[in-house]
């Protein structure tokens, strides 16, 4: 008979292989279900996975990679923090929303002035109010025992609709001639999160390079860091040990909300170029999958980052080039979640045969 | 503005049709949570229902069929939650929250040959007498069968938990399921079973949008409505009526901002459409100071080795 016997620490091994047998067994499951959509699967597997990068217009879509990735990093990094200590933010979208509004809302104060502290000034900004709608759940869960998933999560669906109300009010391009939308960022030079467009290089590249070094060094080399894991592990050690709960969420909550802030305002002053009603694309949420299939690690959200972007920019290939739905892309990702926490099992747990009675 | 342009009786018989998908996901999630279970992915099955329910109703032109199919897949999806968390052991949140992703798309994809198609209507209460007597008759009388169904549901679902011999059982393992697998009940068996009918409740209640509330078939149009489910059931404190009082609560808010907004009133439709998400926050921090009707066992992983 099989049976499970825990493992008494987590096999490392196997923690470093899940994420790629994930990859593997979600490529043979996405293959099949290509072939249900009538495509063949090879073709789509390759479209999606290969040509990308190494493919014939690669120089087109490298770049692309990069522009995709660097809100995914961005993200991921905050939110493993909180899911490392149990902490739950689900609304990053939101906060990435909200980041984007605030940020360009002081661009937009600006223009046209042509000054070197505009974009810094817009950096600080989304950064503050992706953390305002952070430490909402942040507060009501340290002061009323609140559940943070549920909270951070309405308030994604509130921002949407304030991003509605900014595109089509508040912030609407003055010369747009009655179009939805603001000013576009292309036209501000000053106000322009790009550093390389051709290179598909902007800020929150290097911004998310700071992050993943940053959230390095704090898990691996600094108490807090030692504290989040430790909470994450075993909640009673680390009460023991003199963890401030109310600290640990104040900051979990606070600095994924900043980062996620900062990736939407890199966003809308580059790639997206302007408040739109149709601004909000879901990072928020594929940044959780990133999260996972990351293992919670800065370098390993980093790969999973630019693994998670390949099947973007694979997938609007894929959608041009052989008519695949968009939303096979997302199946897509959300089988890869699926087989990653299935396999998880074979990371905590041994499977043992066991004669029936021998107990 | 003209309030005077809202009737009331029309006013709380569309509550009451707003109502009911929240109900029907929330009464289910409610008996998963007894049971010891957190299913996250409640959005994801509801709109894997709406979108069964809306193919099948469409191809075979039976509504009924249609949410028969609704439930079924809904279960069917859930499935693989009750595999992950059960057998794989795998945390709940994260699993249901990839069943919610994976759903979303599935959906979408299952979806997309039925956008701006028309389903089946559903034939709705008739008596000959009951249903024209005026203010009571629209109120009670006269709407579809799912609506009866859901409060029926609801008194079900109080006798099981309250009355019966196995919804005792489902209530000890929800309490504690090593003092349950002690007693010798199957804790995985309970569950699975109690997660399989969550997800039917959800598939049933995302069938009711796109089939009778709505009824069109749009990407993502349950709108956060399993989640503001899961959020009825902590208001509830895990008690069915309640879950019930609290369904129609929320389904009179959104009824009465949809047509706050037909009257034309000065606020934007935006800060309007944003007032349900706004109230379930604030309800929730009003419950969660008492925490007293959750489940000992909610959220935590069982295995029987220890």
């Amino acid at each position: 008979m099989i049976a499970l016997q825990k493992r008494p620490t987590p096999s490392r091994a196997l923690s470093l292989a899940t994420p790629l047998i994930a990859v593997l067994i979600t490529m043979i499951a996405g293959g099949l279900l290509f072939a249900v959509l009538g495509e063949n699967p090879f073709e789509a597997i390759r479209t999606i996975f290969w040509d990308p990068v190494f493919g014939e217009f690669a120089f087109y879509y490298r770049p692309q990679l990069l522009v995709k990735a660097a809100p995914l990093i961005l993200i991921a990094i905050g939110l493993s923090l909180g899911f490392k200590a149990g902490i739950w933010n689900i609304g990053a979208e939101g906060q990435y929303i909200m980041g984007a509004i605030v940020g360009a809302g002081v661009g937009l104060a600006f223009y046209p002035t042509e000054s070197r502290l505009v974009l810094p000034l817009m950096i600080l900004a989304g950064a503050f109010g992706g953390w305002v709608w952070a430490m909402i759940p942040a507060f009501l869960k340290v002061r009323f025992g609140t559940n943070e998933i549920l909270v951070s999560l309405m308030l994604v669906y509130v921002a949407e609709q304030f991003l509605a109300s900014m595109s089509l009010g508040l912030l609407r391009n003055p010369e747009g001639m009655g179009f939805p939308g603001s000013r576009n960022f292309s036209d501000y030079p000053a106000a322009n999160s790009w550093i390389n467009e051709a290179a598909g290089l902007h800020w929150g590249m290097a911004f998310a390079f700071i992050a993943v070094i940053f959230a390095y060094v704090l898990l691996n080399r600094h108490i807090l860091g030692f504290n989040i894991r430790l909470t994450g592990d075993s909640p009673h050690a680390a009460r023991f040990a003199g963890v401030n709960p109310t600290r640990l969420i104040l900051f979990c909550l606070g600095t994924s909300g900043a980062l996620a802030g900062m990736a939407g305002l890199f966003e809308v002053s580059g790639p997206s170029g302007q408040i739109n009603i149709d601004f909000a694309s879901g990072y928020g949420f594929t940044a959780i999958i990133v999260a996972f299939l990351g293992r919670l690690h800065p370098v390993g959200i980093l790969l999973a980052a630019l693994l998670m972007a390949l099947t973007y920019v694979g997938g609007d290939l894929a959608q041009g080039n052989l008519g695949l739905p968009s939303a096979a892309i997302q199946v897509f990702q959300g089988m890869l979640l699926f087989f990653l926490l299935a396999l998880d099992l074979l990371t905590n747990y041994r499977v043992v045969l066991k004669k029936r009675g021998a107990a | 503005m003209d309030l005077s342009a809202i009737n009331p009786v029309l006013l709380i018989a569309s509550l009451m049709v707003a109502a009911t998908p929240l109900l029907l996901a929330a009464i289910g999630e409610l008996v998963v949570e007894r049971s010891g279970v957190l299913n996250l992915g409640v959005e994801g099955l509801m709109i894997t229902g709406a979108i069964c329910g809306f193919a099948i109703s469409v191809e075979t032109t039976s509504p009924m069929l249609g949410l028969l199919a609704a439930m079924l897949g809904g279960a069917v999806l859930s499935l693989l939650f009750a595999f992950l968390t059960q057998f794989a052991l795998a945390n709940q949140v994260a699993s249901g929250l990839a069943l919610t992703l994976f759903g979303l798309g599935l959906s979408a994809l299952m979806g997309r040959s039925y956008v701006g198609v028309k389903p089946p209507a559903m034939a709705k209460l008739d008596l000959p007498i009951l249903s024209d007597i005026p203010v009571l008759g629209p109120i009670f009388f006269s709407h579809d069968p799912v609506l009866y169904f859901g409060i029926a549901l609801t008194a079900a679902v109080y006798w099981f938990l309250k009355k019966s011999r196995a919804g005792l059982i489902l209530r000890a393992v929800g309490e504690s399921h090593d003092a349950a697998h002690a007693l010798g009940y199957n804790v995985i068996r309970v569950r699975v079973l109690a997660i399989m009918f969550g997800g039917a409740c959800a598939g049933l209640g995302g069938a009711y949008i796109s089939l009778i509330r709505v009824p069109q078939w749009t990407e993502g149009m349950t709108a956060g409505i399993g989640w503001i489910a899961l959020a009825l059931v902590v208001f509830a404190s895990w008690k069915p009526w309640r879950v019930l009082l609290g369904a129609y609560l929320f389904g009179g808010i959104n009824v009465l901002q949809l047509n706050l907004q037909a009257a034309g009133i000065a606020i934007p439709v935006e800060y309007l459409a944003m007032s349900p998400y706004l109230i379930t926050i604030l309800v929730l921090v009003i419950m969660s100071a008492d925490k007293s009707g959750a489940p000992a066992a909610l959220g935590r992983t069982f295995h029987a080795s220890q």
